[in-house]
């Protein structure tokens, strides 16, 4: 090895008030690696990207960058250097063009000329098949294309390393193959690559090598492709943790909800509408509903939520037409909702455990002729964390200071315990540990089990394989149709989710 | 370099140290300014904290002054826990004074045990009615709170002066822009006799404790925080935004208007163009100052009663202007919005940042 590693950290330690988020991490990444960086949320990966990345410093612990010691003290020192980063969640501004997005993230000389700049974003694009118009709106790219936009966006400033953040979650089966391709080429071309994320199969098939991260420190370097998933999720949970849930099958019983041509006008130019959407869900099983972010998913749980009334169509609850009542009459009736979000939805951040229970658990004999019942919320509200194993100091605790997956747990329990017959979840495991999914898969199950309807909103395809009966996707506001998860092949529900369900519903209403 | 600095945690000290701090730093800038007038500043900060309670009567009238503020401080206090900007108190409550006012007008030669209850109710009509209107501007036209309930102010302040000018002047009162005084009936009955002090107060403290309730035990109390914290959770649980909006302005209406009412009754017995010295406006002041909590506004409401009774003492014993009660209250709010940015960040020492230098990256990327 003549050349130099392109990055190399030594003992990185980052401490945060009560939490040492890095402790003596030491990483490699060769020039032209595909580098895979794995961990469970609060593992600490995010922190070691942003003490890369010139976002935070760190405590203690050196950088060398092609072989020499550096200090990145800023995100723009960072870019210099030739570090270039793709986040979860993209900064774009979606009223201005491709073009004038990038020109942001350039110094001023270079986003004068803008001619020679659209120049430049079309060479790079084409070179790297991501075609890309750099004249469009960023209102009018899909989420896969606006990905781009961030990629091109680092590549135009010739970035040696590229580090990308869960990039696939927001992606279909087929995008995912696209980026890929993308990547490998850019690795061939000596460009490293550290890519984050908890997909395992992911990373067999595209890193060289991973480095994973448990609580801060390193537990293990592999080379992904040589050893089995099962053996990289060891590495992130432990050996003390469950890695999956098992899921026996279910016997379904009557229609429970019936919806019938949904159909909603967003008012946000840049919303999602609901066009025609019919669902049936039985007592006693779990439907899922696959889709690329975006795609109608929040409208259609806020429709089901009550908190939109629908412009056509009809949603009858065992027989009894609920689109026309509100959020707290259909809770009612046993209608239990566990939105995306779960701090500033589905939890107050600066409230109580207890408080946020009384957010959707006040029929439970919380509050008595308008009065709250105190003593009740903090027993409901203890039951919630003993049942579900709530990882958290008393009900006192604010729901901030829980971990995502926790949090998750909490929200999930307060719903469960009410008994509901229709439980709609959205992303239930989306940022979740791994421990804490497998908790809230057996918890769905068991509702499951208990007779309730489960309607499970999700981007992530193996929870959905794992615990449906029926899946669809949805794409645009339509819905696909709903077939059994035996039926269903992942190339299937790939095509669906990009929209190409107008044959295969026609066939399937002729069937 | 400073920089401000996000805590990890809301200092807990802060929340309640931030308005003593801002009250110390009010009294220094306070001498400071005694001192630059060429006063003598110990003189000038006891004639406006000490001597106004030294003794029954100064307490009393310190009661007097609180009664109203307290008032129309607890209705803001429903509004801004809801995260409504209501800055319409002082609209509701001339509104409240002209319409007890026009009650008592007409029951003038009237007396009974109702006519004073009837006369307070009236006022607090009026000042629900005055918030109702930024209250439907709200939920059904989405108008800023903010903006509406300022300009309802002035159109409140109007009305009375065309009252006090027109249709309720007294006829025999030589011109003078005021009405007939009220009936005996008509007065709230005093707390403490031998001073102004009257029930206002009782009405206030009472008003105080239903906060302090609302908040501590009731649903709605919480359906309001909730509101005020997080609208997307409030929409999510199915909290009526709209209905708890009419909610928080009409009692906020309902309050001020009181506090109207009781100023027209009490001390005053009659209805006057200069009703108010701005009484619904430094009750905002109030509601910040003790933190929106019952206790809290009760201490504020003494403190800022005490700055209007001070300033008064200022003008008669040292010669100072008008502007001086204003002034105070002015530097009261600043500093307290101030140290409260140190409730959520906190000062930190950074040395300024290295630029990086170009020759240095270019080297770096070159050597692959």
């Amino acid at each position: 090895m003549s050349a130099p590693l392109r990055l190399k950290l030594e003992n990185i330690v980052k401490e945060y008030p009560g939490c040492r988020a890095n402790d003596g991490i030491d990483l490699t990444v060769e020039s032209g690696e595909i580098h895979a960086l794995l961990g469970e949320n609060g593992a600490g990966k995010s922190t070691l990207m942003k003490v890369i990345y010139g976002v935070v410093q760190p405590d203690e612990g050196r950088m060398f960058w092609n072989g020499h010691p550096v200090r990145v003290d800023s995100p723009a020192r960072a870019r210099a250097m030739g570090i270039g980063m793709v986040f979860q969640h993209f900064s774009l501004f979606e009223t201005l063009t491709v073009a004038e997005n990038i020109a942001l993230g350039l110094p001023a000389g270079e986003a004068r000329d803008r001619r020679q700049l659209d120049q430049r974003i079309r060479e790079v694009s084409e070179r790297y098949g991501m075609a890309l118009d750099p004249r469009r709106y960023v209102s009018t790219l899909s989420v896969g294309e606006r990905q781009r936009v961030e990629i091109i966006r680092c590549l135009i400033q010739e970035t040696t390393l590229l580090i990308l953040d869960e990039p696939t979650s927001v992606l279909t089966p087929q995008e995912v193959m696209d980026l890929f391709a993308t990547l490998r080429q850019l690795a061939r071309e000596g460009c490293s690559i550290l890519f984050i994320s908890h997909k395992l199969e992911e990373i067999r098939s595209l890193c060289q090598n991973a480095t994973v991260l448990r609580q801060g420190r390193v537990s293990g370097d592999c080379r992904p492709a040589e050893v089995s998933a099962e053996d990289i999720a060891r590495l992130m949970v432990g050996d003390d943790t469950p890695i999956s849930t098992r899921v026996p099958a279910a016997e379904a019983g009557d229609v429970l909800l019936e919806v019938r041509n949904l159909g909603w006008k967003s008012r946000d130019p840049f919303g999602t509408s609901l066009k025609d959407v019919s669902v049936d869900l039985k007592q006693g099983e779990i439907v899922g509903i696959a889709g690329v972010a975006g795609n109608g998913q929040d409208e259609l749980l806020k429709a089901l939520s009550g908190e939109i009334r629908v412009d056509r169509g009809s949603m009858d609850l065992g027989g009894l037409g609920i689109g026309g009542l509100s959020p707290h009459q259909r809770r009612k009736l046993g209608v239990a909702i566990v939105p995306e979000e779960r701090l500033g939805r589905g939890a107050v951040p600066g409230m109580s455990l207890a408080e946020n229970a009384l957010l959707t658990a006040s029929d439970q004999g919380l509050v008595d002729r308008g009065l709250i019942r105190f003593g009740r919320v903090r027993t409901f509200c203890r039951e919630v964390i003993r049942r579900f194993d709530v990882r958290c100091n008393g009900e006192d605790s604010t729901a901030r200071s829980l971990s995502g997956g926790n949090l998750q747990k909490y929200i999930i329990g307060r719903e469960a315990l009410q008994n509901p017959r229709l439980l709609v979840a959205s992303h239930p495991t989306w940022g979740v540990d791994v421990g804490s999914a497998v908790a809230i898969h057996e918890a769905l199950v068991q509702l499951r089990d208990e007779g309730a309807s489960i309607l499970l909103i999700s981007e992530d395809l193996d929870e959905l394989f794992q615990l449906c009966s029926r899946i669809g996707a949805l794409c645009d506001g339509r819905l696909s149709p709903l077939v059994p998860t035996t039926d269903l092949t992942i190339e299937q529900l790939g095509q669906w989710m990009a929209g190409e369900f107008e044959s295969a519903e026609a066939s399937h209403a002729a069937a | 370099m400073l920089l401000l600095e996000r805590r990890p945690v809301d200092s807990a000290l802060m929340r309640w140290a931030s308005p003593v701090l801002a009250l110390v730093l009010t009294v220094i800038t306070g001498f400071v300014l005694f001192v630059a007038m060429g006063k003598d500043p110990v003189e000038g900060l006891t004639f406006f904290f000490i001597t106004p309670v030294s003794d029954l009567i100064g307490v009393a009238e310190l009661g007097l002054k609180m009664a109203p503020l307290l008032l129309c401080a607890a209705g803001l206090t429903v509004c801004y826990r809801a995260k409504l900007w209501n800055i319409g108190a002082e609209g509701h409550f001339l509104m409240g004074a002209l319409g007890a006012s026009v009650m008592a007008v007409q029951l003038v030669d009237v007396s009974g045990f109702w006519v004073l209850p009837l006369v307070l109710i009236a006022g607090i009509l009026a000042g629900a009615l005055w918030a109702a209107i930024a209250a439907g501007l709200k939920t059904h036209l989405n108008c800023n709170e903010i903006l509406t309930t300022i300009m309802l102010n002035y159109i409140a302040l109007n009305l009375l002066l065309y009252a006090v000018h027109g249709p309720l002047k007294d006829p025999y009162g030589f011109g003078f822009p005021q009405s007939v005084m009220f009936a005996d009936s008509a007065l709230l009955p005093d707390l403490i006799a031998g001073t102004r002090l009257h029930l206002g107060l009782a009405f206030g403290l009472l008003a105080a404790v239903s906060v302090w309730v609302l908040f501590a035990r009731s649903f709605i109390g919480f359906q309001l925080n909730v509101v005020g914290q997080d609208h997307r959770a409030a929409a999510f649980a199915g909290f009526s935004a709209r209905r708890l909006t009419w909610f928080a302005f009409l009692v906020g209406g309902a309050t001020a208007g009181l506090a109207g009412a009781s100023e027209v009754t009490g001390p005053i017995g009659q209805l006057v163009p200069q009703v108010s010295p701005g009484y619904g406006y430094t009750a905002i002041i109030v509601v910040f100052l003790g933190r929106m909590h019952a206790l809290g506004i009760i201490a504020a409401s003494a403190l800022l009663a005490l700055t209007f009774i001070g300033g008064e003492m200022l003008q008669i014993a040292m010669n100072m202007p008008k502007a001086i009660t204003g002034l105070f209250q002015g530097l009261l709010l600043f500093y307290l919005l101030t140290c409260d940015a140190f409730i959520h960040y906190r000062v930190r020492l950074k040395p300024p940042a290295t630029q990086p230098t170009p020759k240095l990256a270019a080297a770096a990327t070159q050597e692959t």
